[in-house]
Protein backbone atom coordinates (compact mmCIF):
# COMPACT_ATOMS: atom_id res chain seq x y z
CA UNK A 1 0.00 0.00 0.00
CA UNK A 2 0.89 3.28 -0.60
CA UNK A 3 -1.34 5.83 0.24
CA UNK A 4 0.87 9.36 -0.64
CA UNK A 5 1.48 7.52 -4.67
CA UNK A 6 -1.97 6.89 -4.96
CA UNK A 7 -2.95 10.44 -3.70
CA UNK A 8 -0.55 11.42 -6.49
CA UNK A 9 -2.18 9.98 -9.46
CA UNK A 10 -5.81 10.56 -7.95
CA UNK A 11 -4.93 13.92 -8.29
CA UNK A 12 -3.20 13.90 -11.84
CA UNK A 13 -6.38 12.14 -13.44
CA UNK A 14 -8.53 14.59 -11.83
CA UNK A 15 -6.89 16.77 -13.73
CA UNK A 16 -6.75 15.04 -17.15
CA UNK A 17 -10.40 14.56 -16.68
CA UNK A 18 -10.64 18.24 -16.02
CA UNK A 19 -8.56 19.00 -19.78
CA UNK A 20 -9.94 15.92 -21.57
CA UNK A 21 -13.02 15.55 -20.36
CA UNK A 22 -13.19 12.37 -19.07
CA UNK A 23 -13.84 10.79 -16.06
CA UNK A 24 -10.78 10.09 -14.74
CA UNK A 25 -10.73 5.77 -14.66
CA UNK A 26 -7.87 5.33 -17.04
CA UNK A 27 -5.55 6.67 -14.71
CA UNK A 28 -7.45 5.59 -10.79
CA UNK A 29 -7.70 1.91 -12.37
CA UNK A 30 -3.85 1.35 -13.21
CA UNK A 31 -2.96 3.44 -9.35
CA UNK A 32 -5.24 1.46 -7.40
CA UNK A 33 -3.70 -1.87 -9.10
CA UNK A 34 -0.44 -0.98 -8.42
CA UNK A 35 -0.47 0.94 -4.99
CA UNK A 36 -3.76 -0.75 -3.28
CA UNK A 37 -3.03 -4.67 -4.44
CA UNK A 38 -6.24 -4.31 -5.95
CA UNK A 39 -6.93 -6.74 -8.57
CA UNK A 40 -8.19 -5.42 -12.07
CA UNK A 41 -11.76 -5.92 -11.40
CA UNK A 42 -12.01 -4.52 -8.29
CA UNK A 43 -10.08 -1.62 -9.47
CA UNK A 44 -12.14 -1.20 -12.35
CA UNK A 45 -15.29 -1.55 -9.79
CA UNK A 46 -13.76 1.35 -7.27
CA UNK A 47 -12.54 3.24 -9.63
CA UNK A 48 -16.24 4.20 -10.61
CA UNK A 49 -17.16 5.95 -7.15
CA UNK A 50 -14.22 8.26 -7.84
CA UNK A 51 -15.47 8.88 -11.81
CA UNK A 52 -18.95 9.50 -10.14
CA UNK A 53 -17.41 12.34 -7.98
CA UNK A 54 -15.18 13.75 -10.87
CA UNK A 55 -17.81 13.30 -13.51
CA UNK A 56 -19.85 15.45 -11.06
CA UNK A 57 -17.44 18.64 -10.29
CA UNK A 58 -16.41 18.39 -14.15
CA UNK A 59 -20.01 18.96 -15.04
CA UNK A 60 -20.42 21.78 -13.25
CA UNK A 61 -17.97 24.09 -13.81
CA UNK A 62 -18.26 23.11 -17.59
CA UNK A 63 -22.23 24.19 -17.01
CA UNK A 64 -20.95 27.30 -15.50
CA UNK A 65 -19.17 28.24 -19.19
CA UNK A 66 -22.65 27.03 -20.71
CA UNK A 67 -20.69 24.15 -22.16
CA UNK A 68 -24.14 21.28 -20.94
CA UNK A 69 -26.91 20.65 -22.44
CA UNK A 70 -29.07 19.04 -19.23
CA UNK A 71 -31.65 16.89 -21.36
CA UNK A 72 -29.56 15.01 -23.35
CA UNK A 73 -27.15 14.22 -20.56
CA UNK A 74 -29.94 13.02 -18.38
CA UNK A 75 -30.94 11.24 -21.32
CA UNK A 76 -27.44 9.39 -22.48
CA UNK A 77 -27.13 8.60 -18.66
CA UNK A 78 -30.93 6.83 -18.13
CA UNK A 79 -30.96 5.19 -21.00
CA UNK A 80 -27.59 3.39 -20.19
CA UNK A 81 -28.41 0.95 -17.37
CA UNK A 82 -28.70 -2.43 -20.60
CA UNK A 83 -25.82 -1.18 -21.50
CA UNK A 84 -24.42 -1.37 -17.99
CA UNK A 85 -25.84 -4.74 -17.27
CA UNK A 86 -23.41 -5.74 -19.73
CA UNK A 87 -20.50 -4.24 -18.90
CA UNK A 88 -20.25 -5.44 -15.63
CA UNK A 89 -21.49 -8.82 -16.15
CA UNK A 90 -18.92 -9.03 -18.67
CA UNK A 91 -16.18 -7.77 -16.57
CA UNK A 92 -16.98 -10.62 -13.90
CA UNK A 93 -17.25 -13.48 -16.20
CA UNK A 94 -14.18 -12.28 -18.39
CA UNK A 95 -10.35 -14.14 -16.84
CA UNK A 96 -8.76 -11.72 -15.44
CA UNK A 97 -5.71 -11.67 -17.51
CA UNK A 98 -8.09 -11.04 -19.82
CA UNK A 99 -9.29 -7.95 -18.34
CA UNK A 100 -6.11 -6.57 -17.66
CA UNK A 101 -4.41 -7.23 -21.83
CA UNK A 102 -8.16 -5.20 -22.57
CA UNK A 103 -7.59 -2.43 -20.57
CA UNK A 104 -3.63 -2.16 -21.23
CA UNK A 105 -4.98 -1.78 -25.01
CA UNK A 106 -7.25 0.83 -24.16
CA UNK A 107 -4.28 2.50 -22.28
CA UNK A 108 -2.64 2.64 -25.25
CA UNK A 109 -5.44 3.63 -27.80
CA UNK A 110 -5.86 6.66 -25.62
CA UNK A 111 -2.01 7.42 -24.82
CA UNK A 112 -1.80 7.41 -29.08
CA UNK A 113 -4.71 10.02 -29.08
CA UNK A 114 -3.02 12.55 -26.53
CA UNK A 115 0.05 12.12 -28.92
CA UNK A 116 -1.73 12.86 -31.72
CA UNK A 117 -3.00 15.84 -29.80
CA UNK A 118 0.24 17.14 -29.03
CA UNK A 119 2.41 16.59 -31.84
CA UNK A 120 -0.55 18.43 -33.96
CA UNK A 121 0.56 21.71 -34.82
CA UNK A 122 -0.16 24.80 -32.33
CA UNK A 123 -3.95 26.10 -32.96
CA UNK A 124 -4.19 25.95 -37.34
CA UNK A 125 -7.81 26.13 -38.69
CA UNK A 126 -7.89 22.13 -38.21
CA UNK A 127 -7.78 20.69 -42.20
CA UNK A 128 -10.94 18.75 -42.06
CA UNK A 129 -10.57 16.86 -38.88
CA UNK A 130 -10.00 13.32 -40.05
CA UNK A 131 -12.86 10.63 -39.26
CA UNK A 132 -12.58 9.25 -35.85
CA UNK B 1 -15.93 25.78 -32.49
CA UNK B 2 -18.49 25.67 -30.10
CA UNK B 3 -22.26 25.44 -30.48
CA UNK B 4 -23.91 23.74 -33.15
CA UNK B 5 -26.39 24.55 -36.12
CA UNK B 6 -29.31 22.09 -36.02
CA UNK B 7 -29.93 22.10 -39.78
CA UNK B 8 -26.02 20.77 -40.06
CA UNK B 9 -26.67 17.59 -37.81
CA UNK B 10 -26.02 14.83 -39.91
CA UNK B 11 -28.96 11.97 -40.41
CA UNK B 12 -28.11 8.77 -39.38
CA UNK B 13 -30.45 6.23 -41.36
CA UNK B 14 -33.46 8.33 -40.12
CA UNK B 15 -32.60 7.48 -36.57
CA UNK B 16 -34.45 10.30 -34.24
CA UNK B 17 -32.28 12.11 -31.66
CA UNK B 18 -33.30 10.33 -28.74
CA UNK B 19 -33.16 6.89 -30.43
CA UNK B 20 -29.13 8.31 -30.84
CA UNK B 21 -28.77 9.45 -27.22
CA UNK B 22 -30.25 5.86 -26.06
CA UNK B 23 -27.89 4.03 -28.25
CA UNK B 24 -24.75 6.13 -26.84
CA UNK B 25 -25.80 5.59 -23.85
CA UNK B 26 -25.88 2.08 -23.90
CA UNK B 27 -22.67 1.80 -25.75
CA UNK B 28 -21.14 3.99 -22.76
CA UNK B 29 -22.74 2.02 -20.44
CA UNK B 30 -21.09 -1.03 -21.70
CA UNK B 31 -17.78 0.15 -22.25
CA UNK B 32 -17.83 1.94 -18.55
CA UNK B 33 -18.86 -0.68 -16.58
CA UNK B 34 -16.01 -3.08 -18.37
CA UNK B 35 -12.84 -0.88 -18.07
CA UNK B 36 -14.02 1.38 -14.83
CA UNK B 37 -14.17 3.69 -16.69
CA UNK B 38 -16.67 7.01 -17.15
CA UNK B 39 -17.08 6.17 -20.84
CA UNK B 40 -16.23 10.17 -22.27
CA UNK B 41 -14.05 8.48 -24.67
CA UNK B 42 -17.20 6.54 -26.22
CA UNK B 43 -19.44 9.95 -25.85
CA UNK B 44 -17.95 12.73 -26.98
CA UNK B 45 -17.07 11.59 -29.92
CA UNK B 46 -20.20 9.96 -31.12
CA UNK B 47 -21.88 13.22 -29.80
CA UNK B 48 -20.24 15.60 -32.65
CA UNK B 49 -20.49 12.89 -35.14
CA UNK B 50 -24.33 11.92 -34.56
CA UNK B 51 -25.88 15.11 -32.88
CA UNK B 52 -23.37 18.15 -34.07
CA UNK B 53 -22.16 18.67 -30.90
CA UNK B 54 -19.33 20.92 -31.00
CA UNK B 55 -16.19 19.99 -28.72
CA UNK B 56 -16.44 21.90 -25.64
CA UNK B 57 -20.13 21.69 -25.72
CA UNK B 58 -19.84 17.73 -26.35
CA UNK B 59 -16.95 17.21 -23.07
CA UNK B 60 -19.81 19.24 -20.76
CA UNK B 61 -22.88 17.02 -21.96
CA UNK B 62 -20.65 14.08 -21.41
CA UNK B 63 -19.33 15.08 -17.98
CA UNK B 64 -22.95 14.89 -16.96
CA UNK B 65 -23.49 11.63 -18.41
CA UNK B 66 -20.88 10.31 -16.98
CA UNK B 67 -21.88 10.43 -13.43
CA UNK B 68 -25.33 8.49 -13.84
CA UNK B 69 -23.22 5.41 -15.97
CA UNK B 70 -20.56 5.51 -13.15
CA UNK B 71 -23.20 5.54 -10.53
CA UNK B 72 -24.80 3.06 -12.07
CA UNK B 73 -21.69 0.98 -12.76
CA UNK B 74 -20.54 1.11 -8.97
CA UNK B 75 -23.94 -0.27 -8.09
CA UNK B 76 -23.27 -2.73 -10.50
CA UNK B 77 -20.16 -4.22 -9.70
CA UNK B 78 -20.92 -3.40 -5.86
CA UNK B 79 -23.93 -5.95 -6.02
CA UNK B 80 -21.08 -8.51 -7.12
CA UNK B 81 -18.92 -7.38 -4.10
CA UNK B 82 -16.02 -5.71 -6.58
CA UNK B 83 -16.39 -2.40 -4.61
CA UNK B 84 -13.68 -1.03 -2.02
CA UNK B 85 -15.63 1.95 -1.05
CA UNK B 86 -13.04 2.98 1.44
CA UNK B 87 -10.67 3.10 -1.51
CA UNK B 88 -12.55 4.71 -3.97
CA UNK B 89 -13.82 7.64 -1.55
CA UNK B 90 -10.14 7.96 -0.40
CA UNK B 91 -9.10 8.84 -4.49
CA UNK B 92 -12.44 10.99 -4.48
CA UNK B 93 -10.63 14.02 -3.22
CA UNK B 94 -7.50 14.65 -4.63
CA UNK B 95 -9.23 13.71 -8.31
CA UNK B 96 -11.76 16.75 -7.47
CA UNK B 97 -8.85 18.78 -6.64
CA UNK B 98 -6.91 17.99 -9.55
CA UNK B 99 -10.37 18.84 -12.11
CA UNK B 100 -10.45 22.12 -10.55
CA UNK B 101 -6.80 22.44 -10.84
CA UNK B 102 -6.77 21.09 -14.40
CA UNK B 103 -10.08 23.33 -15.86
CA UNK B 104 -7.60 26.28 -14.36
CA UNK B 105 -4.70 25.54 -15.89
CA UNK B 106 -6.76 24.57 -19.06
CA UNK B 107 -6.78 28.37 -19.98
CA UNK B 108 -2.53 29.02 -19.27
CA UNK B 109 -0.45 26.03 -20.42
CA UNK B 110 -0.10 24.53 -24.29
CA UNK B 111 -2.64 21.89 -24.33
CA UNK B 112 0.03 20.31 -26.51
CA UNK B 113 2.72 19.89 -23.71
CA UNK B 114 -0.41 18.63 -21.28
CA UNK B 115 -1.08 15.99 -23.93
CA UNK B 116 2.18 15.00 -24.14
CA UNK B 117 2.47 13.94 -20.47
CA UNK B 118 -0.31 12.36 -20.06
CA UNK B 119 0.38 10.23 -23.65
CA UNK B 120 3.65 8.97 -21.50
CA UNK B 121 1.92 8.13 -18.18
CA UNK B 122 -0.65 6.61 -19.97
CA UNK B 123 2.08 4.11 -22.29
CA UNK B 124 3.56 3.58 -18.77
CA UNK B 125 0.77 2.30 -16.83
CA UNK B 126 -0.25 0.31 -19.95
CA UNK B 127 3.42 -1.34 -19.52
CA UNK B 128 2.76 -1.67 -15.81
CA UNK B 129 -0.41 -3.69 -16.37
CA UNK B 130 1.06 -6.40 -19.15
CA UNK B 131 4.20 -6.95 -17.25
Amino acid sequence: MDVAGLLAVAFAAGMLGGIVGVGGGILFVPALVVFMDLTQLEAEATSLVAVVAVGAVGAWRQHGYGNLRPRDALAVGLLSPVGVAIGVVAANEMPERTLELLFAALSLYFAAGLARRALRGPEQPSPARPPL
Amino acid sequence: MTGSDPLSEPRLGGLTPLARLAAIGTLAGVFSALFGVGGGTVIVPLLVLWLGYGDREATGTSLAAIVLIALLGAAGHGAFGNVELAKGLLIAPPAVAGVIAGTALQQRVPERAVSAVFALLLAASATVLVF
